[in-house]
């Protein structure tokens, strides 16, 4: 799960990580109070959506820069004027964008260099990461692959936790010196306070600036949450904005479904997350495309796969669908009364391939056969494959 | 013969007696295996099926009824707790089916299991089989038969899916380990490889992996420096939509691996014949079999 910038900071002014001070509204009628608690000659007006790249990037209506930076009052207000309720195009949001509605505006920074600090949960290592590099504001990709050796990694063991000494070793790699240096190392030391104790996935702040004063700042946060620890996390989870997910990707989270939106024609239903993408892939390979990735997960119930018609059928796109179970921890009859369920509630009206094999397959092959249901039953994947691609290609 | 799990096999089931975790000690014992006690707290004394004995700890299970694997079967909010229960109380092979265990609680299991003789399998995975003689686990035991592949996987049903084409074809498994998909898990297809190597009646090994990480590359290179055995592939996700769960600063670490076309040229490089659809894996197994 993602969060805005703003929420970001919000987070890192708890754990005592220096930034610049801002403020955020969603309403035209704040920005005048807004922009009068900014400190300084100058404020920077930054769009609040979930993607990198905003000040590249170009409103739908032409207004170039989701991020500018303003050198009156007047000027701010112009921008956010601007920016709010318009359509944001960025090289991470794809061609259709997204809708800008809130704005933060924050204090202008004195900066004196930037640089690029992550921390992550490595799977190589099986432990958290600290990334620091002294080429900030940048896209860290390129940095890694033309010049590697100005990235900086400190592996974290995780049941001790990052360690003073090592947080000012990355300091130094970075280059600071003196009481720098140890601002440098405290703003790292609580940044891996904060990963840790909000289950993050992922924190980077590109850039993070030394200023001319001689202090440390984390000007922009992208930070990401575990999933999986959400259920402890209640700040976290207040921060969700709904307004940044695909509407049907939020419907299948309300019933445990994991779903995501794909651009084909035939509507997949699997159990388990492998054998979801590998049903993708078969029915690409027999010349056919995907409209999405949907695995109902280890236990459904007969709710939960209604639920899952409902998001699927709800995809325009749709010419059929392909319910691929391979019962384990899932039982087959137990989806065979879902789907006779489902297709009795949502009156379907699609083409319908379903293949089922596992736990309690007979059982489940019963209860469909009995159903009376319209449906096409299919003895194995390829098979299943085949005969959703031609039924559609033949209704089409 | 097998690697791992074999009809000795002496199994502790913790979360014996929930609805899901009773349902599948139920199959396993039905399959043959030998669960010899069940572990949820605050139920010790209760008996499931009138013949498994439920203990408060898993200490108890190894100290009075020989427990040497487990298969831990709680809920995700106390899944790392019961894995590390195990590694304390000395198990020497634990399998967590358990899905949704926080990347954190992960982390420091992982950790612990290094300072350990304990070997966990999974977290979010189907378990271990080897067919005919111990399947401890979420797979449906009718479509293993016993034989002399080796099948390893990421993936619970697309490991089913595979077994079930190894078996229509006629042919059956020495041990089935489906190792998870989480990020962070505890055995890792090249362990899992190289005990199929070491294991005289393995004769040929199927590796199914899918989008994401460097595991398959690892293993591919290990395979290519030292495995003589015949070995079959397949990757999931070459149609999956790139970026969906990767962060930025994800991709520096892991460098520029993960994508299915990666992993499948690593692999092809090592002498695996990789299926293109996942209904060929079978087909590839005779392939590079030269059955």
């Amino acid at each position: 799960m993602n969060i805005h910038e703003y929420q970001a900071k919000k987070l890192f002014e708890k754990y005592g990580i220096p930034c610049p001070k801002g403020a955020a509204t969603s309403s035209a009628d704040e920005f005048e109070a807004c922009i009068d608690s900014i400190e300084g000659d100058f404020v920077v007006v930054k769009s609040q959506i979930h993607a990198g790249g905003r000040g590249k990037g170009t409103f739908t209506n032409g207004y170039k820069g989701g991020v500018k930076l303003a050198k009156s009052k007047a000027e701010a207000l112009e921008y956010a004027n601007a920016m709010l309720g318009n359509t944001l195009v960025t090289i991470q949001t794809g061609p259709a964008g997204r809708e800008v509605q809130t704005i933060y505006f924050t204090e202008g920074a004195d900066i004196e260099k930037e640089y690029y600090l992550a921390i992550l949960m490595d799977r190589a290592t099986s432990a958290p990461v600290v990334v620091a590099s002294t080429e900030g504001g940048v896209d860290i990709e390129t940095v890694a692959e033309e010049t590697p050796e100005k990235i900086f990694k400190q592996v974290v063991d995780p049941a001790i936790g990052l360690q003073a000494h090592q947080a000012r070793k990355i300091a130094f790699q970075l280059g600071f010196e003196g009481k720098q240096a140890g601002a440098c190392a405290k703003l790292i030391f609580n940044l891996y306070k904060m990963f840790w104790e909000t289950d993050a996935d992922m924190i980077e702040v590109n850039p993070m600036i030394s200023t001319k004063d001689g202090g440390v700042s984390a000007l922009d946060a992208k930070v990401g949450f575990d999933s999986n620890a959400l259920y402890r996390q209640k700040e976290v989870v207040s921060y969700r904005d709904l307004n940044e997910e695909d509407s049907k990707e939020i419907e299948a989270s309300k019933f445990d479904l994991n779903y995501i939106a794909l651009d084909g024609n035939i509507a997949c239903l699997v159990n388990g997350a492998g054998l979801a993408m590998a049903t993708m892939d078969i029915i690409n390979h027999v010349g056919g495309s995907a409209a999405n990735f949907l695995d109902v997960g280890g236990g459904a119930t007969a709710e939960q796969v209604t639920a899952a018609f409902k998001i699927i059928l709800s995809d325009e796109n749709v010419k059929g669908i392909l319910v691929n179970i391979f019962g384990g921890i899932m039982q087959c009859d137990i989806i065979a009364e879902g789907i006779i369920t489902a297709a009795k509630a949502v009156n379907l009206d699609k083409p319908l391939v379903v293949r089922l094999e596992g736990t309690n397959v007979e059982a489940g092959k019963k209860l469909l056969a009995e159903s009376g249901i319209d449906l096409i039953a299919a003895d194995d994947l390829p098979d299943a494959a085949k005969k959703i691609v031609e039924t559609v290609a033949a209704a089409n | 013969m097998s690697v791992l799990v074999n009809k000795d096999t002496r199994v502790v089931f913790t979360g014996i007696t929930g609805k899901s975790g009773g349902f599948h000690a139920k199959q396993c014992l039905d399959y043959g295996t030998k669960i010899v006690a069940g572990v949820t707290p605050g139920k010790g004394g209760q008996t499931f099926e009138d013949q498994v004995p439920v203990f408060n700890t898993v200490a108890d299970s190894v100290e009075k009824e020989g427990a040497n694997t487990a298969c831990v079967f709680v809920p995700p909010p106390f899944a790392a707790d019961s894995i590390l229960e195990c590694i304390d109380s000395g198990i020497e092979l634990i399998i967590a089916i358990t899905e949704g265990i926080p990347v954190k609680d992960m982390a420091i299991v992982k950790r612990k299991l290094l300072e350990s003789n304990s070997r966990l399998i999974g977290p979010n995975c189907p378990g271990i089989i080897t067919p005919g003689e111990c399947k401890i686990g979420i797979m449906p035991g009718y479509i293993h038969k016993p034989g002399t592949v080796g099948i390893v996987s990421r993936s619970g049903t697309l490991t089913y899916e595979a077994v079930w084409q190894v078996t229509s074809l006629g042919y059956g498994q020495s041990t089935c380990i489906g190792i998870g998909g989480d990020p962070i898990n505890g055995t890792s297809h090249i362990d899992a490889i190289k005990l199929f190597n070491e294991d005289p009646d393995t004769e040929a090994i199927v590796m199914i992996g899918e989008i994401g990480g460097d595991a398959e590359e690892q293993a591919a290179a290990y395979i290519k420096e030292n495995v003589k055995k015949p070995v079959a592939g397949f990757i999931a996700g070459v149609t999956a939509p790139p970026g969906r769960r990767m962060g930025h600063a994800g991709a520096i670490v892991s460098g520029g691996s993960g994508t299915a076309e990666a992993k499948i040229a690593a692999m092809e490089d090592a002498g695996i014949v990789v299926a293109k659809s996942p209904s060929d894996m079978g087909k590839a197994l005779l392939e590079v079999w030269g059955k």
